[in-house]
């Protein structure tokens, strides 16, 4: 970051909106659903004006193929739903992932399946990992304030093309309809997808000699021929699902390429956890409630700590199991009914406690309700 | 437009070898269906490297593996929606889509409609075999009431979609039929579907002998040609004749050839008219 920077007002989903733009995004398709609808009507203003495309496609998964074709012809694309959008989207993330092909998808959460409500919820969590199919990694970032709401965008865009792969955001009614100070930076560091640097003769679409896992991908209507397929594929881009050795070997690349990389992928910020006794995990709209309540529990002599996870996939599964050495007991605050807590779970060990808050009635959690719970729990 | 050449000059340049010979059953009409395709392709004024064709899943979908084309292979019904995206991302490119019938109008019919309603530029080369092929001969919306399919043991009991009329319906600028018998008309017309400014559609009548075929006792492929050969009527014949003697015909030819505003253009003069101010 360089230069002068500028303060505004701006909604959450608007906040996604500018980091986007200001990340490169030139491309947006989406239909509308509360509470994301802002992301489309702000787009469809922003855009333009930025010489990018908005469409409202005829549903979800048009938005998401839609924005997928607008990614392969080198135009960084964004899509933004609620849950039982981001549902209809899953199809079309998943074939992303297996093609490779950079996308950022924001999920404004709300409750409940069908038409549910339309309140905050975290009730996505595990949809944002396992919601599509054959296991691929995905990259899942959650914003707690509008201004993570722009500075995650940014980071999710250039994930995104960093590493080929669909990166979700997952924030929720609250964050997206909170009006907050945002700073925005003169100019940011922008991320470019991996090109190919050989000769068009020699490109192939999947070259998985690339060091780092990531193949070089060039932009259709070039002199590189492309092969995108959501075939289990070859190295050109041609289906290989009756070769057990390829099949393997990507489905591997596809995960590790990824988990090779989690120093740059995991955002975690750790507050008062050095002398701590007690472990609050939270993230998304729980982080700033647990903040204020580790405050108090501090005020009243019990040592807490927090562990904000703005990168919730992957999961940093070494970061709390090494916390669960030296720390007994966990807490973690949800608006479900503890889907990160199964993961925090995983990393526990025999002396270690786990205590769970949670709220799925369309409210959010307290900082008086976390307190609460971490009174009981000391 | 160039001349379009006889397929065995554009063979070499066009074939990818490596991936040969192809997975479809001997006697299928995609094969055809793609030699029109190559023909047009060759004989269009536009550079080949802005091509890009679009795939959806079904016998046809493999098709991009075997074109020295770049392709998207993608989702089953989505080729509109991907090639939308493209098109509008990535205005001087022409996605040229390859659809089944029932990967166009069954699960992908939302997509279709909405493209053909946009005119956006985009050309979508449908092969009608009336069947889901690839999955095994289940009935498709195009397969013909009273027919007997994989999942219609006893006859099918509903009316199939007529895809020009929907599509001409739905706002398609160029609308087209012809017939995997009709090899000639098959390249001129998908080079004038290319040519064409704005969304055009042409239906390829084809044969399904595995699936289709033997189900209805149409004998060999040959057989199945020489059907296609004496139930087509032009559009021209078709208008002096009365439904009943229509009844079961493949009527073939252009029925829409219109200009209306694209949607990609008007896009780009949105944006023009914005910088203006
Ligand atoms: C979402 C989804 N549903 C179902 C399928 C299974 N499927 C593969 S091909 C196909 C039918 C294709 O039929 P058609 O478009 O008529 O093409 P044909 O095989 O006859 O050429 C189906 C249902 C799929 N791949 N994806
Ligand atoms: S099943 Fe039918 S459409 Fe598919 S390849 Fe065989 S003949 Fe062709």
């Amino acid at each position: 970051m360089k230069g002068q920077s500028k303060e505004v007002l701006l909604l959450g989903n608007e906040a996604c909106v500018e980091g986007a733009i200001m990340a490169g995004v030139r491309f947006f398709a989406g239909y509308p659903i509360t509470p994301a609808s802002e992301i489309a009507e702000h787009m469809s203003l922003r855009l333009p004006q930025e010489g990018g495309c908005f469409i409202q496609m005829e549903d979800e998964i048009g938005s998401v193929t839609a924005a997928t074709g607008a990614s392969m012809g080198g135009v960084k694309a964004m899509t933004a739903s609620s849950g039982p959008g981001i549902s209809l989207k899953q199809e079309g993330i998943g074939c992303a992932a297996i093609m490779e092909v950079p996308l950022v998808i924001v999920n404004v959460q709300r409750g409940g399946p069908g038409i549910g409500n339309i309140q905050p919820a975290q009730g996505d969590v595990m949809q944002a990992r396992w919601g599509t199919h054959g296991g691929v990694h995905m990259i899942a970032l959650a914003p707690s304030s509008v201004q993570e709401c722009f500075d995650l965008t940014v980071k999710a865009v250039n994930l995104s093309e960093r590493f080929r792969v669909p990166v979700m955001i997952l924030s929720d009614a609250s964050i997206g309809h909170m009006r907050e100070k945002v700073t925005l930076p003169e100019s940011l560091e922008l991320v470019e997808r991996p090109r190919p640097k050989v000769d068009p003769k020699d490109y192939l679409s999947y070259d998985t000699e690339a060091p780092d896992g990531v193949p070089p991908m060039a932009d259709l209507g070039t002199a590189y021929e492309s092969h995108f397929t959501s075939f289990i594929h070859n190295k050109k881009g041609f289906a290989a699902w009756t070769d057990y050795a390829i099949t393997d070997a990507l489905v591997h690349r596809l995960n590790n390429k990824l988990l090779m990389h989690l120093n740059d992928i995991l955002l975690i910020e750790s507050y008062l956890l050095d002398d701590a006794d007690m472990v609050v995990v939270a993230h998304g709209s729980t982080a700033r409630p647990s903040k204020a309540a580790v405050n108090r529990a501090r005020q009243a002599g019990i040592k807490a700590g927090l562990l904000k996870l703005l990168t919730v996939w992957p999961f940093p599964y070494e970061h709390v199991r090494s916390l669960a050495k030296r720390t007994k007991t966990f807490l973690v605050p949800e608006l479900n009914l503890g889907q990160l807590a199964g993961e925090v779970e995983r990393c526990l060990g025999e002396k270690n406690v786990l205590h769970q808050v949670n709220r799925v009635d369309g409210g959010l959690l307290t900082p008086d309700q976390i307190l609460a719970a971490i009174e009981e729990a000391k | 437009m160039a001349k379009i050449e006889p397929l065995q000059n554009l063979m070499a340049e066009y074939l990818n070898e490596a991936t040969l010979p192809s997975t479809w059953c001997p006697g299928c009409g995609i094969g055809t269906t793609m030699g029109g395709l190559v023909r047009a392709v060759s004989a269009s004024d536009i550079p080949r490297e802005k091509f890009v064709l679009v795939t959806g899943i079904g016998c046809y979908g493999g098709a991009g593996t075997y074109i020295r084309m770049s392709d998207i292979h993608a989702l089953h019904g989505r080729c509109p929606s991907y090639a939308t995206g493209l098109k509008l991302a990535r205005p001087d490119l022409h996605p040229i889509l390859l659809m089944g019938d029932g990967d166009s109008s069954a699960i992908g019919g939302n997509h279709l409609i909405h493209a053909a309603r946009r005119n956006i530029n985009i050309t979508a080369i449908i092969m009608n075999n009336h069947i889901y092929g690839m999955t095994g001969g289940q009935y498709s919306p195009t397969t013909p009431i009273g027919t007997k399919a994989a999942t219609a043991p006893f006859g099918l009991t509903d009316h199939p979609f007529d895809i020009c009329r929907l599509v001409a319906a739905a706002g398609g600028t160029f609308v087209a039929r012809t017939t995997v018998y009709h090899v000639a008309q098959l390249a001129s017309l998908i080079g004038r579907a290319i040519a064409h400014p704005g969304f055009s559609l042409v239906e390829v009548e084809s044969i399904c002998p595995t699936y289709f075929g033997r189900r209805k006792k149409m004998g060999s492929p040959v057989q199945m040609l020489h059907w296609l050969k004496d139930n087509s009527v032009s559009a021209a014949k078709a208008k002096e004749m009365s439904p009943e003697e229509l009844e079961g015909k493949v009527v073939t030819g252009v029925f829409v050839e219109e200009h209306r505003t694209e949607c990609v253009a008007e896009y780009q003069e949105l944006i023009k008219r914005i910088h203006a101010k």
